[in-house]
């Protein structure tokens, strides 16, 4: 073990620099946060992530975030277990009618205030797999949605670049 | 591959099932199509992949699962997909079909009885607490120990066999691919394979060398997350963000040479839809070096750490002769003696041409399923070598035109999890009359059951991530 922490040590950090915050992102969560919200939470964030259905490919890169390379911990975010401890639900997937009234409880378990945010485009509006018996279309048809991170699936970057502008607006 | 079907009465549906129970062949496939049921069969000692069919009689056709116990999910999902039902099956409950698709009326469910003094039970999910798909487990347990698991999935049903239904092939390539997003080369291979055998269409070699450099690549992505996470379930951090750097790197020489993470939509009906990038080799070759470089570190990290073999070490076991009659594949099947890799028993192209070594363990617990997987990346490593070795010259894809008339194809590829089966039939107009698609995982959650039993509560992460099974793959 010693050999394989002291060559990390060594060849410095692989972590790169923060993207800045998505343009378009920022523009619509003006639209829909609101200020009082924001200044309970500083700049820190807590994410339950709520798969309603996805192929788990946005959840692969969802993982990446952790990663040496992204490290999202350094930027106040931090994934947790229960939507109980949350504050921004992170749903993937068309939302799938098995899926429909445990995205709707794990909605209504987490605290006020709460930002959701739809990821990939399966979670905008069903995505490829809309219109089919079996899927309810986009997340914001079960839950309201604050912003939305397009992608199939959307880069580990572009999720980032989403988040960082979700933590200005929260902090601003 | 081109598969004759053969139209069964009810004697010759009778002769195989027996040929089932008795372990003369194993199951690939059972799906319906109204008003029929196939069934896709393998049998090892010649090798001969065979599809029966049998005409519903009222819409009813003699169970397999009554005999054949890894048939039963199978037959519960023909009924909430195709209205056929099994007769004489043991088990009438509904699986994917939560009685939600068509009324609103949440279907009750019924979880089997474990009755004994000190039970209790523990009802996890579908919402989990990691960043995993969503499914629901019932463990009831003795103090510590588990006594009973069983699962409840279908929560990512998405329809996609129905949504198939008179797709292009373009756009069914596509639903393919994302069936499982974790193994979306290896779904786009194998529908690929299953549409170009219906149309005979023979692929450029180029193009069937990339098909399998991206699949290794993916390979080799799937199998660090694996063994990181599995290490993390242990709470051995180290392994962890080690294994997802090599993960990342992979991906990021993914994106280099093909223009996607996943590489998903890369692999295409006729060929694939884009040549390498100009550099990619070179991407590729720096990618295996650092491989070569940092990896044996981590696998002797792995085997020199005692607290962490202490966890894997005789967990999860899963009994080779449920292995053999599940037919289960992939590093469940192969950390339990079953010596099956579609890639060598199929020998499909290039792999035919190509030398890798399948590894076989018969300890069948999580260390043996991690081992499995250290080795496999090694094999993998090697057929990337030998496919940017001998790359032919030439075009990517070729076109496909529609014969006119219907037609019908097989595949079996080897995904990172295991055999990933797809069965189609291309109408007369092109498009995909019934396409079928069998993950690896339909043979491997039933074992993660049988696995865990007697095992403590705690170690069920562990042993759940050691099968990594995929829930869309199976929810579809
Ligand atoms: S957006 Fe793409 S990757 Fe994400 S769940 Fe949908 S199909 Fe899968």
């Amino acid at each position: 073990m010693r050999k394989v922490l002291f060559e990390s040590l060594m060849h410095g950090p692989l972590t790169e620099s923060a993207p800045a915050p998505d343009e378009a992102a920022l523009a619509e969560l003006a639209q829909r946060v609101d200020r009082a919200a924001r200044a309970c939470l500083g700049r820190s964030l807590s994410i339950r992530q709520v798969d309603a259905g996805s192929c788990n490919g946005c959840e692969l890169e969802i993982h990446a975030l952790s990663n040496a390379f992204y490290d999202l911990e350094r930027l106040g975010l931090r994934f947790v277990a229960s939507p109980r401890h949350a504050d921004v639900l992170m749903v993937t997937g068309p939302v799938t009618k098995n899926m429909r009234e445990a995205l709707r409880r794990t909605y209504d378990a987490t605290p006020d205030p709460k930002w959701v945010i739809a990821l990939g485009t399966c979670a905008v509006d069903g995505g490829i797999f809309a219109g089919g018996y079996a899927c309810v279309g986009g997340v914001s048809d079960v839950v309201p949605v604050d912003l939305h991170i397009r992608g199939c699936p959307p880069s580990p970057n572009d999720i980032l670049k989403g988040l960082i502008a979700l933590l200005k607006h929260v902090s601003e | 591959m081109i598969i004759p079907r053969e139209s069964v009465t009810e004697e010759g549906w009778g002769q195989a099932i027996d040929r089932l129970a008795a372990g003369d062949l194993t199951l690939l496939g059972l799906w319906g199509d109204q008003p029929d049921v196939y069934m896709a069969t393998f049998e090892e000692k010649t090798g001969d992949i065979a599809v029966l069919t049998y005409t519903c009689t009222n819409g009813t056709y003699p169970s397999v699962g009554a005999r054949h116990p890894p048939a039963i999910r199978l037959e519960r999902t023909i009924r909430d997909l195709s209205g056929l039902d099994a007769v004489g099956s043991p088990d009438s409950r509904k699986w994917l079909d939560h009685g939600v698709w068509h009324a609103p009326q949440p279907l009750s469910y019924a979880f089997l009885p474990a009755e004994g003094e000190g039970l209790h039970q523990i009802a996890v999910g579908p919402v989990h607490a990691g960043i995993i798909e969503p499914g629901h487990f019932r463990f009831t347990a003795n103090g510590e120990h588990v006594v009973r698991l069983e699962q409840r999935l279908g929560y990512t049903h998405k329809g996609i066999e129905s949504l198939m239904s008179g797709a292009t092939l373009d756009r069914a390539a596509k639903l393919a691919g994302r069936t499982s997003g974790d193994s979306t080369v290896a779904y786009a291979f194998a529908f690929a394979q299953a549409a170009e055998a219906a149309l005979q269409v023979t692929v450029p070699a180029r193009a069937v060398y990339f098909r399998a450099l991206m699949a290794e690549l993916e390979r080799l992505a799937n199998h660090f997350g694996d063994i990181g996470a599995i290490c993390n379930d242990a709470s051995f951090a180290v392994m962890h963000a080690q294994c997802g750097i090599l993960r990342e790197r992979c991906l990021r020489a993914a994106v280099a040479c093909f223009g996607h993470r996943l590489m998903m939509d890369v692999i295409v009906p006729g060929g694939v839809a884009r040549d390498i990038a100009a550099d990619g080799p070179a991407q590729l070759h720096a990618l295996l070096a650092e491989i070569r470089r940092v990896f044996p570190r981590l696998i002797e990290l792995y085997d020199n750490t005692a607290s962490l073999q202490d966890r894997t070490v005789t967990t999860g076991i899963v009994r080779a002769d449920y292995v053999r009659q599940f037919g289960a594949g992939g590093y469940v099947g192969r950390a339990s003696s079953r010596n099956f890799d579609a890639r060598r028993v199929l020998g499909y192209a290039p792999y035919g041409d190509l030398a890798f070594e399948v590894p076989v363990l018969s300890a069948g617990d999580v260390n043996a399923r991690v081992w499995i997987r250290i080795r496999e990346v090694v094999q993998s490593l090697a057929l990337i070598d030998q496919i940017l070795e001998r790359m032919p010259a030439g075009e990517v894809l070729t076109s496909l035109e529609s014969k006119g008339e219907v037609c019908e194809g097989l595949a079996l590829v080897e995904a990172f999890r295991g055999d990933v089966l797809v069965w189609l039939r291309i109408g007369g107009d092109g498009r995909v009359a019934r396409c079928h698609l069998r993950d690896a995982s339909w043979f491997q959650w039933p074992l993660l059951e049988t696995a865990v039993e007697g095992n403590i509560v705690a170690d069920f992460p562990l042993c759940n991530k050691s099968f990594n099974c995929s829930y869309s793959g199976h929810d579809l």
